[in-house]
């Protein structure tokens, strides 16, 4: 099946039309030894074909449909209200390209312009741009937008260790071709007690950016704004990584002093989808405005002075400025923006207070019930956390883990393999979806399997 | 036609989504964290799905009618693939579970990495990028750290033709290059001796995009290829245009590095109002241990018993991770369901029907617009939007006037080497009826530019709001939604 429309006759006719014989004459331009090549992938499929093979195909995966999921780590299995996908489903939305023509794209513009209104009040920020692909890309990101707000002349970047693995990995990768920046305060050797003491006695004229997050990787909840007055007193930038979702309790980092909030998105609405498409939060403080990367939507008057939207700021964008753009960033993430505006207002201010308080609720109640069983210990037992929080385990995790699979749970991230000191550590995320009884359940279980 | 915001439409106290009670016995946050306010509109359910649903006839989409977008293929998307991506064993997978429990998804990016492998001539292929300009940066931070790793620095220039996409001069910035900017000959190919001026020993590379953005295949690519790579050079493809090449040619077999894929494009997967994209990466064979980390292989090989069991592989030389986990994977399944439906001979006859829509719609055309380049084009072509006896219509007057009789306007002023250029890309599944009907629609617009140029002028009519004030919009800046009575920052000259 090509989707393509044209009859034999039609095709004849076309031919006619442009005057040549054969459709092949066409392609005369590329050279004739590559024309034409045979390729090895398989034989046409119908709908009903293909249906079946990806049902057999997904049917090998084990999903959070089926299993209580006690796995975080950036990406949360929260429920997803009906309406959300229901409305995704508007084709007029999901077929549409980026609004380039607003005439006929109010639609999706109104969406973007909603988005940017609801990022800016849960972060208590001024402005939010449109999106990026994801936390770690934002992330990223706000490192090279302080880059150029120093116009290069800052040469160094403190990540705290207790910021997403990944997030680190991606803001590394990002900066190869910056060789004058110096990324560094996440150490190996710094312990995770005491990094933000470490961070702050590494903060001098030269720093650039500041990346915190809150909570942090391990759920932890800190006060971060004598770490960000120190920032500003010698003129440096602050990024705090969000989770938006704590943001329905917690103060947001715009009233504690954050210049740019970043973050994932993926609890607004988007299934977990194995990682993807999820959505970049990025948020700035206003005099950051002409800084910031990607799309901004702006609202206007058309001729008729009826109000409208327009993609606004556009000569900062690389369709324009070309090599001097900061940013090649084109297509985002329109749609999980759109996913995220119908889940925030559907929840609207109550629901999302009240969604927050579930989630830290019931993972207080399973951390409490945990650190019971014998061999487990919650970890930072006196720092305040969110619906996330760090387990010492008595056996390796990734068997715990295995023998999960057995009883239908998901169990927790091993912390291991990014912070080599916390061997048979579990990070593990609590969100409305797990009942009490599964909480019971699982700690029943991580006692069997770990005193067989 | 006006949509009041979410949050003009709240109601204090209103509720839309109902949760459970708290079951579990409570624990106090402590005071200091706790948030005084959250300001979010308080709306029901059915208030949210009108809302949305109102904004959403404000839309015109691929399912609305013509689309004719140049170098942004907007092709019909199939209904299956949004019934594939939303099966459960899909959608609701971690992308942390243990390996063993998510064989499904492993199989399915393996095979996809295969597919574009084959599709695209490359000996590896990453499916990390999350968009085209993202497959960019893969690219340009391969070459950057190739050069380095032979320890050849003094390799600083990219090489970009004046056609080129916006994002390819700003992906080789970004990724620390100098940026050249190279001319285009008579005939819209790479002008050769141009090129000659910059194959030295500080050439990093070129990007080039074939067919170029004025829909034409580069009649010299094999010798520029050449040059370069004799140059010490390394050729990235932008891929943006390969719906005219499928089945066609292989560029890694025509010598090409790096190129991206836009599964978005070619491979049929929405566009989402702006996303999401997806811009997997091949590479030939000497850069597979440079691209992202990680790539899905086989770890263990099947036997008579057991299925191969699929996992992940880190490249040795590796640019590092380029996003959060492992890719866009919900536009991934889309593009296998596509690919599997097309199967080989259905990726070659939608080049071969895309190529001769454009190609009708060209000659329908050429005689009332000025055709800049006069040669048979790829999947688009580009027309100039101005004649000289009615110097005051513009471009932007056609395309805006297009709107009214029903039609998405092509992409205007792209490429910038044609003066105000209609750039037109009716893709493979618009039928000859609708192809007709469009190039009737632009007929008669020149005709108005003649007897009514003002109708073009004041256009579009009929739409849900009329020409918008862009200027205005960037000087009294409004970004957000004025809540309750704080000052609407951002405007600060």
């Amino acid at each position: 099946m090509t989707f393509t429309p044209h009859t034999d006759s039609e095709v004849e006719e076309m031919l006619k039309a442009i005057d040549v014989k054969r459709i092949e004459d066409l392609f005369q331009e590329i050279p004739e030894s590559f024309r034409f090549p045979d390729l090895a992938i398989p034989s046409k499929l119908t709908e009903i074909e293909i249906l079946s093979e990806l049902q057999e195909i997904a049917s090998a995966n084990a999903t959070t449909g089926d299993m209580p999921c006690f796995l975080g780590a950036g990406a949360y299995d929260h429920y997803i209200p009906a309406v959300v996908d229901m409305l995704l489903r508007r084709s007029e939305f999901y077929t549409a390209y980026t609004p380039y023509q607003p005439e006929i794209s109010q639609g999706t513009l109104q969406a973007v312009f909603e988005y940017q209104s609801l990022i800016c009040s849960l972060t208590g920020m001024d402005v939010s741009n449109a999106s990026h692909y994801d936390g770690a890309t934002a992330a990223a990101e706000a490192v090279i937008l302080a880059y150029h707000f120093f116009r290069g002349k800052r040469k160094k970047v403190l990540l705290s260790r207790a910021v997403n693995p990944q997030y680190r990995q991606v803001i590394r990768t990002y900066m190869h071709g910056y060789e004058d920046l110096q990324i560094t305060g996440d150490n190996q050797a710094t312990s995770l007690e005491s990094d933000l003491e470490t961070i702050k006695r590494q903060i001098d004229p030269d720093t650039a950016l500041v990346l915190l997050q809150y909570p942090d990787f391990f759920g932890r909840i800190y006060d971060y704004a004598s770490l960000i007055d120190a920032a500003h007193k010698v003129g440096a930038l602050v990024a705090v990584a969000i989770n938006p979702t704590a943001l329905g309790m917690l103060t947001p980092p715009g009233e504690f002093g954050a210049d740019i909030v970043v973050g994932e998105g993926q609890p607004l609405g988007l299934p977990l989808s194995y990682g993807g498409p999820y959505l970049g939060l990025f948020a700035t403080k206003s005099r950051l405005v002409r800084k910031i990367a990607g799309r901004l939507v702006g609202k206007t008057r058309d001729i008729d002075e009826q109000p409208a939207y327009v993609l606004t700021l556009t000569a900062r964008e690389q369709h324009i400025r070309r090599d001097k753009s900061t940013s090649n960033i084109c297509t985002n993430q329109g749609l999980m923006a759109l996913a995220s505006t119908i889940y925030m207002s559907l929840l609207g201010k109550q629901g999302f207070k009240h969604l927050a308080n579930l989630c830290y609720q019931k993972a207080h109640y399973a951390a409490q019930q945990i650190d019971k069983l014998d061999g487990f210990e919650v970890v930072y037992k006196n720092t305040p956390f969110f619906h996330e929080f760090l387990v010492r385990c008595p056996k390796p995790v990734s068997m715990i883990n295995l023998a999960l699979q057995d009883y239908m749970i998901l169990g927790g991230f091993d912390v291991f393999e990014d912070y080599p000191e916390l061997e048979n550590h579990m990070l593990i995320a609590v969100t409305e979806k797990i009942t009490k009884n599964e909480i019971d359940a699982f700690c029943e279980t991580l006692e069997k399997v770990t005193h067989d | 036609m006006t949509e009041p915001t979410v949050y003009e439409l709240s109601s204090s106290g209103r509720k839309g989504f109902q949760f459970p009670e708290i079951d579990v016995p409570l624990s106090p946050l402590p005071d200091k964290f706790i948030r005084k306010d959250l300001l979010f509109p308080e709306l029901s359910e059915q208030d949210v799905v009108r809302h949305f649903t109102h904004l959403s006839q404000m839309n015109y989409g691929i399912d609305t009618g013509l689309y004719p977008l140049g170098s942004c293929t907007m092709k019909y998307n199939p209904k299956i693939n949004e019934k594939a991506v939303r099966l459960q064993g899909f959608a609701l997978t971690h992308p942390l579970q243990p390996l063993i429990s998510t064989q499904g998804n492993l199989y399915l990016m393996y095979t996809l990495q295969e597919w574009l492998k084959e599709i695209g001539g490359f000996a590896a292929v990453t499916l990390q990028p999350a968009a085209g300009a993202q497959g960019e940066l893969v690219g340009g931070l391969i070459i950057h750290k190739y050069h380095k790793y032979r320890r050849d620095f003094k390799r600083t220039k990219i090489l970009i033709p004046d056609s080129a996409h916006g994002t390819n001069p700003a992906t080789s910035s970004m990724s620390g290059f100098d940026v050249i900017s190279l001319p285009s000959d008579e005939r819209g190919n790479v002008d050769l001796n141009s090129l000659k001026v910059f194959c030295n020993d500080e050439l990093a590379g070129l990007m080039l995009t074939n067919p170029n953005t004025l829909g034409l295949f580069d009649e010299n690519v094999l010798q520029v290829i050449q040059m370069v790579h004799k140059a010490g050079g390394l050729v990235y493809g932008d891929g943006a245009n390969l719906n005219a090449l499928l089945g066609i040619m292989r560029p890694g077999e025509l010598g090409f590095d790096i190129m991206h894929f836009n599964l978005h494009k070619t491979f049929a997967t929405p566009h989402g109002g702006g996303g999401p994209g997806s811009g997997p990466v091949g590479v030939c064979d000497k850069l597979i241990d440079f691209l992202p980390d990680p790539l899905i292989t086989i770890v263990e090989e099947s036997d008579d018993e057991n299925p191969p069991l699929f996992g992940f592989y880190h490249p040795k030389k590796s640019i590092g991770r380029i996003k959060s986990f492992y890719g866009h994977f919900g536009v991934l399944v889309r593009a296998f369901t596509y690919i599997s439906m097309l199967g080989a001979e259905g990726l070659h006859h939608v080049a071969e029907m895309a190529v001769l829509n454009a190609n009708y719609l060209l000659t329908k055309l050429k005689n009332t617009y000025t055709l800049p380049y006069d040669r048979k084009c790829m999947h688009e072509f580009v027309l100039e939007g101005i004649w000289k006896d009615v110097p005051d219509v513009h471009a932007l007057d056609i395309a805006k006037r297009l709107m009214d009789y029903g039609f998405h306007p092509p992409t205007n002023y792209f490429p910038l080497i044609v003066h105000e250029a209609l750039k037109i890309e009716p893709t493979e599944t618009e039928s000859i009826q609708t192809l007709d009907a469009f190039a009737a629609a632009l007929i008669k617009i020149a005709e108005e530019a003649r007897k009514d140029p003002q109708i073009l002028h004041t256009a579009p009519h009929h739409t849900p709001v009329r020409r918008c004030d862009e200027i205005k919009a960037a000087r009294d800046l409004v970004l957000r939604c004025q809540v309750h009575n704080e000052k609407i920052p951002g405007s600060q000259r």
